[in-house]
C-alpha cells in the first residue's frame, strides 16, 4: 500500500516540479520575449499571411469574444457534417457508419467544448479520419481556445487601464505552436514506445491463451492519447479510455498521462504570476487549489485503500482495497488519485470505471466537477476561479470597510452581476436537467423512445440517482467523464447534455473575460494600507470559504439522495 | 462649554409603536418589491395563507395538519414583519432625530425688509418664517431666533448655535467673509444683521436630509445595488434548490409538502441580510446625523469610508486657531526688558491674536503694559509693507514685521541687519515657527518667535487615519519650511505649503488622477470649486452659501476634525453589511442539516446521520429552522442600527477577525439556536 501512495506522491511532486519551469516559459511566449520555440515563427507568420491576420492588431474584450466565438461556431458545423458523413470518407479501414444527427450533435459539441464526453465507441463511432481532422484537431483548438481567453484576462490584469486584451488570433496560433504541440510531440513519443499504437492499419485478429480469437482495434492513437490529456481534452481513442491496455500500456504510461494532464492548468497559475508580475498571487492561488485537491483527494484514496464495506460484511477480505471496476496494473491509490485529477481538472479521461467507485469516491469526483476551479481545465480552470475570487472580493470589500477592488479597479455592480449570473448558470444546468431526468425516470419510464426512461439506468434508486446526476455534472463542467451505467446513446441525453455543455463552456468564458475587460478600462487604483490585498492568504482562504459554501449550498440536496444517501446505506 | 447629545434609545417606545404600524403598512406588494428577498418570502406566505384556507374549506388533510401549517404561515408572516419592523425602526429613528432639528425652525415671527414698503423705502414688517422665500431680506437683533437659512449682507452679531450644535459658547457671524452664513432656529445674541434668504421653505438641506432618512428619495446605493444583485443571485439559487427538488423527490418516492418545500425556500434565501438591508443603509445616515453631519446623499456616507487623501486646512484644524509669542530674542547689546517693552508698545494697539498674545507674554514676564502716550500714531498692518507698529510722539518708530521687509527698511537706512539675529530668525522658521522682528528708528532690535500649538490630540488622530490607510494632507498659506516642521510635528503624511486656492484644486485633481478618492473641508468661497471637485466635500455650516451648495455634507459643529468620523461612520456603514451577509448565508449550513434529513427520512432512513443536531421530529426541525430564521432578524436589529465597529487594524486582520465572528459564528450560531427552538417546542410537541 505504502508504494502505492508513494507513487501518487511522486507523480504530484513531479508535476509541480515540470509546472513551474513551464508557466515561466508560457509568461515568456506570451509576453513576447525569446523562447526556445522561436524557431515557429516563420510557420505562424505563413499562417497569419494566407489567412490575412495582422497579428498586432489590439482588440478590445467584445471584439476579442467575437473572434473567439466566430471561429468556434465555425468548427462546430465542420465538425457535425464530417462526423455524419465519415463513412464516405477515406481513412476508414474497419468500415465504421456515419454518426447519426443526434450523436454527431453531441460530439461536435462535446468535444469543441473541450469536454469530450463520449457517447459512443471510438472503435465502432469513428473513422480515423474523424479520429484525426474531427476529434484530435477539436482536441488541439479547444484547448488553445482555453489558453486564449485565459490570456486575453492576464493582458487585462497586467496593465493599469488598458481596453486591449491582445490579439486573438495571434495569442491562439502561439498556444497551438508554442505550447501544445511540441510537449504533445514528446508525449507522444513516450506513449509509442511504451506500446500505444501508431498505425493506420484496421483491427488485428490474435489469438489469446485461453485460445479465444479477438478482434483488436487500433489505429494512430498516441498522439491523440498525449493531446487529450495535455489539452484536459479527456476523450478517449478506445471506448474504455485510459483503461484501455494500449490506451495506457503500464505504470510508466499512466503516471506520464496523470502528470501531462494537470501540468498545462498547474503551469498557467504560475504563468499568471510571471505575466503580471504578481508571484504571490500566483502561489496563494495555487495553495487555495492544492488544499482543494487534498480535500477531495486524501478521502477518496483512504475509502478506495480501504475497500468496500459491502464486501467486508460478506467475510471476504480485500487486501487490495475496492478492485471493482479497477485495473490491476493500477491498483486503487493510483486509480482514486487519477479519478480526482480527471474530474478537477475537467479532463475527463478514466482509468477506473467511476460508477464502480465507492459512494464517498463518487462525491468527491462530483464536487471536483462542481466546483470546476481546483487548477481545472486548460485556461478555464483559472477563469472558473475569477469568478469565485470576484464574489469573494466583494463580500470581503465590505467586511473591511471599503468599496471593493480587485488588482486595482473598484468592483462594482455590472461586474457582480456577471460573476452572479455565471456562479448561477452551473447550479441550474445541473440541478434543472437532472431535475428533468428524475421526472422522466419517475413520471414517464415507459415513454416509447430509443431507450425507455425506465431503462435507462442500470442501478435503480441512490446510485441511479447519482448517474444521472453525474451525467449533468460532467457536461456542465466540460468534464467529459462518464458515471456510465447510463444509456446515454439516445436522443434525450444526447440533446440535453449538447445543450448543457454549450451553454457552460462559453458563457463561463465570456464572463470572465468580460468583467476583466470592464475591470480594465477603469482607472486603476492604487494600493493604500486600507487596500485588501488578494495575495495574502487570509483573502485565499476567504476565496476557499466562497467556494466551498457556494458549492454546499447548490448542491447540498442533490449530493444528499445520491451519494451520500448511499454512503450512510452501506455504513 | 457643554455639549448636549441627541440620543435617542434604541427601543424608545413611542418609536417602536410607530415602527410596529409601518410593518404591517410595508406589506404592500408595491413597496416590498423593492426587496427582492423579502417580496418572495411574502409571495411564499399567500401561498401558505392559501393553503391553509383551501385546508379549512376543504378539510383535506393531505398537506399536513391544519395547527402545523398555520403554524408556518405565521411564522413567515412574523419573518416579513420583523424585517418590515426592522426598517421602519430605522426610519422612524432616523425621523425623529431630524424632527428635533427641524423643531428649531417652526414658524417663527420674521422681521421682513420691504425695499418698496407701504409708507417707507426699506420698510420693516413682521410677518411668519413660512412666507420668507429665496432672495428675501429680513432684520434679526439681540434675541429674535433666526427664521430661516441665509447669509449676512449687513452687520455683524453673536449668535447662540446650541440648537443646532449642541455647543454652548456663542459664535460670531458678519458680513462679508467665509463666516456670514446663519441657520434657522439659532438665536441672536448681540447686535443687528440685515440677512438674505438663500433657501425656498423646504428645501433647505436639513429638509433634503429629512427626506433622505422617510425613504421618499432615499436611492440605492453603488455597493447596495451590487449587493442586492448577489442577494438576488442567491435567492434564484436556492429557487433553483427548491423547484428542482420536486422531481428529486418523486424519484426517491417521497411526498413532500408545500409547507415543507416553502419553509425549506424561506430558510434558505439570505432573509436575514435581505431584512436588515435598508434598516442598516438608513441608519448609516442616522449616525451621520447624530455627528452631526449632514449629508446630501447617502453615497457621500458611502464614498467617505473610501477616502484615501484627506485635505485638511492648518489653522483651526491642525493647530489651535492662531500662533502665539513663545520667545523674545533680542540682539546682540540690546537689554532683555528694553526689547520686551518695545515689543509691548508695538502690539498694544494690533488687536490681531498674534499681537495680544506678544502683550500676554510680556505680562507672563512682569513687563506689564503701559498705556501708549497720547498722540501715538499706529501703522496698521498692510500686504505692501508686511510690518505694522507705532510712531511715539517722541518720534520713535517701532515697526515688527516679516524678516525681509524688516531688512528692507533697516537696509535702506544704512544699517546692517545683526548676523545672530539673523541666524536666530531661520532657526525659529525651521523649528516651525514664525519670526518677527522689531525695529526701532530703523534698527534691528532683536526678534520674537511665534509659534504655532498643534491641538492635543491630533497626532493620535492621525495615526488612527493612517491605519486605515486614509494619507493626510495639510493645507497651509506658511512657508515650506514652517509647513514641513508642523507637518511632522503632527504627523500628517503630506503638506501643501504657501497655498493659494487654486492650489488645493490642483493637488485634488492630481490625486484623483492617479485614482485616489479625495475628501476636504472648507467654509470660504474660495474653497467652493475644491469642494465640488473632491469625492467627499464637507461644507462647515458656517460657511458661505456658494461652499454648502458646492460639497456633499454640511457639519453643523464647524469642526474641521469632523472628516475622520465621517470616514470611519462611511466604512462601518459598508462593513454591516458585509458582516450581515456573511452571517446570512453562513446560516444556511445548519439549516440545510435540520431540514433535508427531515424531508427525507420517512423514505430513506439512511438520511437519519445527517441528522447531526438530534432533532426530534421532521416537524419539529422544520419548525425550529424557519422559527430560527424569523426570530434572528429582531435579535440583529440593535446591530444593524448601531453598526459593526470599524477597527483600524489592516484590512487583512479585520477580514479574519469578521470572518471568525461572522462567518465561523454565522455557521455555529444556528445549529445551537435551532437545537435549543426544537427543545423548546418539544415541551408542546
Amino acid at each position: 500500500m505504502n508504494s502505492e501512495i508513494l507513487g501518487v506522491v511522486i507523480t504530484f511532486l513531479i508535476t509541480v516540479l515540470l509546472a513551474y519551469p513551464l508557466g515561466k516559459y508560457i509568461s515568456k511566449v506570451f509576453k513576447g520575449e525569446r523562447t526556445l520555440t522561436d524557431f515557429m515563427n516563420p510557420v505562424e507568420k505563413f499562417f497569419f499571411r494566407v489567412c490575412g491576420i495582422n497579428p498586432t492588431e489590439s482588440m478590445n474584450w467584445k471584439q476579442f469574444l467575437k473572434a473567439m466565438l466566430t471561429i468556434n461556431m465555425l468548427w462546430l458545423v465542420y465538425a457535425f457534417f464530417l462526423l455524419i458523413f465519415q463513412h464516405k470518407l477515406p481513412l476508414n479501414p474497419d468500415g465504421n457508419p456515419g454518426q447519426t444527427p443526434d450523436l454527431a450533435f453531441n460530439t461536435a459539441i462535446s468535444f469543441l467544448v473541450n469536454c469530450n464526453l463520449q457517447h459512443y465507441s471510438g472503435e465502432s463511432g469513428l473513422t480515423y479520419f474523424t479520429q484525426l481532422f474531427v476529434i484530435t484537431f477539436l482536441q488541439f483548438v479547444s484547448a488553445a481556445t482555453g489558453i486564449a481567453a485565459l490570456v486575453a484576462v492576464f493582458n487585462g490584469l497586467k496593465e493599469k487601464t488598458t481596453e486591449n486584451l491582445g490579439n486573438f488570433w495571434s495569442i491562439f496560433t502561439k498556444s497551438i505552436t508554442r505550447v501544445l504541440l511540441p510537449l504533445c510531440i514528446i508525449a507522444a513519443i513516450f506513449l509509442a514506445f511504451n506500446g500505444s499504437p501508431t498505425s493506420y492499419d484496421g483491427k488485428d485478429s490474435i489469438v489469446t491463451l485461453q485460445g479465444d480469437s479477438v478482434q483488436v482495434s487500433r489505429g494512430p492513437a498516441a498522439g491523440m492519447i498525449a493531446i487529450k490529456h495535455l489539452g484536459t481534452n479527456g476523450g478517449g481513442w478506445f471506448g474504455v479510455n485510459s483503461a484501455h491496455p494500449l490506451e495506457n500500456p503500464n505504470y510508466f504510461t499512466n503516471m506520464l498521462e496523470m502528470v501531462i494532464q494537470v501540468l498545462i492548468p498547474v503551469a498557467m497559475i504560475f504563468a499568471l504570476g510571471f505575466y503580471i508580475n504578481r508571484r504571490k498571487l500566483s502561489k496563494v492561488i495555487f495553495g487555495v487549489m492544492t488544499i482543494g485537491l487534498l480535500c477531495l483527494l486524501i478521502p477518496t484514496i483512504i475509502t478506495e485503500i480501504n475497500g468496500n464495506p459491502a464486501i467486508e460484511k460478506l467475510g471476504v477480505a480485500q487486501p487490495t482495497g475496492a478492485m471493482e471496476g479497477k485495473e490491476v496494473r493500477f491498483g486503487p491509490a493510483a486509480s482514486g488519485y487519477w479519478s480526482i485529477v480527471t474530474t478537477i481538472i475537467s479532463t475527463g479521461s478514466v482509468n477506473s470505471m467511476h460508477d464502480s467507485s465507492m459512494p464517498m469516491s463518487g462525491m468527491m469526483q462530483l464536487l471536483g466537477m462542481m466546483i470546476n476551479a481546483f487548477y481545472g481545465g486548460c485556461g478555464v480552470g483559472i477563469l472558473n476561479y475569477l469568478i469565485y475570487l470576484i464574489i469573494a472580493v466583494f463580500i470581503s470589500g465590505l467586511m473591511v470597510g471599503r468599496t471593493p477592488e480587485f488588482m486595482g479597479h473598484k468592483v462594482e455592480a455590472r461586474e457582480v452581476k456577471i460573476a452572479s449570473l455565471v456562479m448561477l448558470l452551473s447550479a441550474f444546468l445541473v440541478k434543472a436537467f437532472t431535475a428533468l431526468a428524475a421526472y422522466m425516470v419517475a413520471h414517464h419510464p415507459e415513454i416509447a423512445w430509443q431507450v425507455k426512461p425506465g431503462a435507462w439506468l442500470n442501478n435503480p434508486s441512490y446510485h441511479g440517482f447519482s448517474e444521472m446526476l453525474y451525467e449533468f455534472t460532467s457536461a456542465n463542467a466540460n468534464n467529459g467523464s462518464g458515471f456510465e451505467g447510463l444509456g446515454d446513446n439516445n436522443i434525450f441525453w444526447n440533446v440535453t447534455t449538447g445543450i448543457v455543455l454549450i451553454l457552460a463552456r462559453f458563457l463561463p468564458i465570456i464572463g470572465p473575460v468580460a468583467i476583466i475587460g470592464l475591470l480594465a478600462k477603469k482607472k486603476f487604483v492604487p494600493e493604500s494600507p486600507g487596500t485588501l490585498r488578494t495575495d495574502s492568504w487570509t483573502f485565499g482562504m476567504m476565496t476557499f470559504a466562497v467556494i466551498i459554501v457556494f458549492n454546499a449550498l447548490s448542491f447540498f440536496p442533490a449530493l444528499a439522495l445520491g451519494p451520500i444517501a448511499e454512503y450512510f446505506s452501506m455504513h | 462649554m457643554s455639549k448636549h447629545k441627541r440620543t435617542i434609545r434604541l427601543f424608545e417606545p413611542a418609536l417602536v409603536g410607530k415602527a410596529v404600524k409601518q410593518s404591517f403598512v410595508k406589506l404592500s406588494p408595491r413597496l416590498m418589491v423593492k426587496n427582492p428577498v423579502m417580496f418572495t418570502v411574502e409571495i411564499g406566505t399567500a401561498v401558505m395563507l392559501a393553503v391553509t384556507l383551501y385546508q379549512l374549506f376543504t378539510g383535506d388533510n393531505s398537506q399536513g395538519a391544519l395547527w402545523y401549517n398555520i403554524t408556518i404561515f405565521t411564522i413567515l408572516l412574523l419573518t416579513v414583519l420583523f424585517a418590515n419592523f426592522a426598517e421602519a425602526l430605522a426610519e422612524a429613528r432616523g425621523k425623529a432625530q431630524a424632527e428635533s432639528l427641524r423643531r428649531t425652525r417652526e414658524d417663527t415671527p420674521a422681521k421682513k425688509v420691504f425695499t418698496v414698503g407701504e409708507m417707507y423705502v426699506n420698510e420693516v414688517k413682521v410677518v411668519p418664517s413660512s412666507q420668507l422665500r429665496k432672495g428675501d431680506f429680513f432684520i434679526c437683533e439681540a434675541g429674535d431666533v433666526i427664521p430661516m437659512d441665509g447669509e449676512i449682507v449687513e452687520g455683524i452679531a453673536t449668535i447662540d448655535e446650541s440648537a443646532i450644535t449642541g455647543e454652548s459658547a456663542p459664535v460670531i457671524r458678519e458680513s462679508g467673509g467665509d463666516k456670514s452664513s446663519v441657520t434657522g432656529g439659532t438665536k441672536v445674541l448681540s447686535d443687528k444683521i440685515k440677512v438674505k434668504v438663500t433657501t425656498e421653505p423646504g428645501e433647505s438641506f436639513l429638509d433634503k436630509m429629512i427626506a433622505l432618512v422617510e425613504g421618499a428619495s432615499r436611492q440605492k446605493t453603488p455597493n447596495e445595488i451590487a449587493l442586492t444583485i448577489l442577494l438576488a443571485a442567491f435567492t434564484l439559487i436556492f429557487i433553483i434548490v427548491c423547484v428542482t427538488l420536486k422531481p428529486f423527490a418523486d424519484y426517491a418516492n417521497t411526498p413532500i409538502t408545500i409547507a415543507a418545500f416553502i419553509s425549506l425556500f424561506v430558510c434558505l434565501i439570505p432573509t436575514t441580510i435581505g431584512g436588515l438591508l435598508s434598516a442598516i443603509g438608513i441608519a448609516g445616515m442616522d449616525r451621520a446625523l447624530r455627528a452631526n453631519v449632514i449629508a446630501k446623499s447617502g453615497k457621500a456616507v458611502e464614498t467617505a469610508g473610501d477616502i484615501d487623501v484627506l485635505l485638511l486646512d492648518k489653522t483651526g484644524t491642525i493647530t489651535i486657531g492662531n500662533r502665539k509669542a513663545t520667545n523674545f530674542w533680542p540682539a546682540d547689546g540690546i537689554e532683555t526688558t528694553d526689547f520686551i517693552s518695545n515689543c509691548v508698545f508695538a502690539s498694544l494697539a494690533d488687536q490681531t491674536p498674534e499681537g495680544k498674545s506678544i502683550v500676554e507674554l510680556a505680562g507672563e514676564k512682569n513687563i506689564n503694559a503701559k498705556q501708549l502716550p497720547a498722540n501715538t500714531r499706529m501703522i496698521e498692518f498692510t500686504a505692501e509693507t508686511r510690518s505694522s507698529g507705532v510712531d511715539l510722539p517722541d518720534g520713535i518708530k517701532i515697526r515688527k514685521g516679516a524678516f525681509d521687509a524688516i531688512k528692507n527698511i533697516a537696509s535702506s537706512n544704512g544699517s546692517s541687519f545683526p548676523k545672530e539675529t539673523e541666524a536666530r530668525v531661520n532657526q525659529i522658521a525651521s523649528n516651525g515657527g514664525t519670526p518677527l522682528v522689531v525695529a526701532v528708528n530703523n534698527k534691528v532690535q532683536g526678534v520674537i518667535e511665534l509659534q504655532d500649538i498643534i491641538k492635543p490630540g491630533i497626532q493620535e488622530r492621525f495615526e488612527r487615519l493612517r491605519k486605515m490607510g486614509v494619507k493626510t494632507v495639510m493645507v497651509t498659506g506658511d512657508n515650506p519650511l514652517t509647513a514641513k516642521y508642523i507637518a511632522e510635528k503632527a504627523g500628517v503624511d503630506d503638506f501643501i505649503a504657501e497655498a493659494k486656492p487654486e492650489d488645493k484644486m490642483n493637488y485634488i485633481r492630481k490625486e484623483q488622477q492617479s485614482g485616489k478618492l479625495v475628501a476636504m473641508m472648507g467654509d470660504g468661497t474660495n474653497d467652493a470649486p475644491a469642494l465640488a471637485q473632491a469625492d467627499v466635500g464637507v461644507a462647515m455650516n458656517s460657511g458661505t452659501q456658494a461652499a454648502k451648495e458646492a460639497g456633499n455634507m454640511v457639519d453643523l459643529d464647524n469642526d474641521p476634525t469632523k472628516l475622520i468620523e465621517v470616514v470611519e461612520i462611511g466604512k462601518q456603514l459598508l462593513i454591516t453589511r458585509g458582516t450581515l451577509t456573511t452571517f446570512s448565508i453562513a446560516n444556511d449550513v445548519a439549516k440545510y442539516f435540520a431540514i433535508v434529513p427531515a424531508l427525507f427520512i420517512a423514505s430513506i432512513p439512511a438520511l437519519q446521520a445527517l441528522n447531526i443536531m438530534g432533532l426530534k421530529s421532521p416537524e419539529s426541525a422544520i419548525l425550529s429552522a424557519i422559527i430560527f430564521n424569523a426570530i434572528i432578524i429582531p435579535l440583529l436589529i440593535p446591530l444593524a442600527l448601531k453598526g459593526v465597529k470599524y477597527r483600524p487594524i489592516g484590512a487583512s486582520a479585520l477580514l479574519r477577525r469578521n470572518l471568525l465572528i461572522y462567518g465561523l459564528g454565522g455557521v455555529i450560531v444556528p445549529f445551537i439556536g435551532i437545537k435549543l427552538i426544537d427543545m423548546a417546542l418539544g415541551l408542546f410537541m
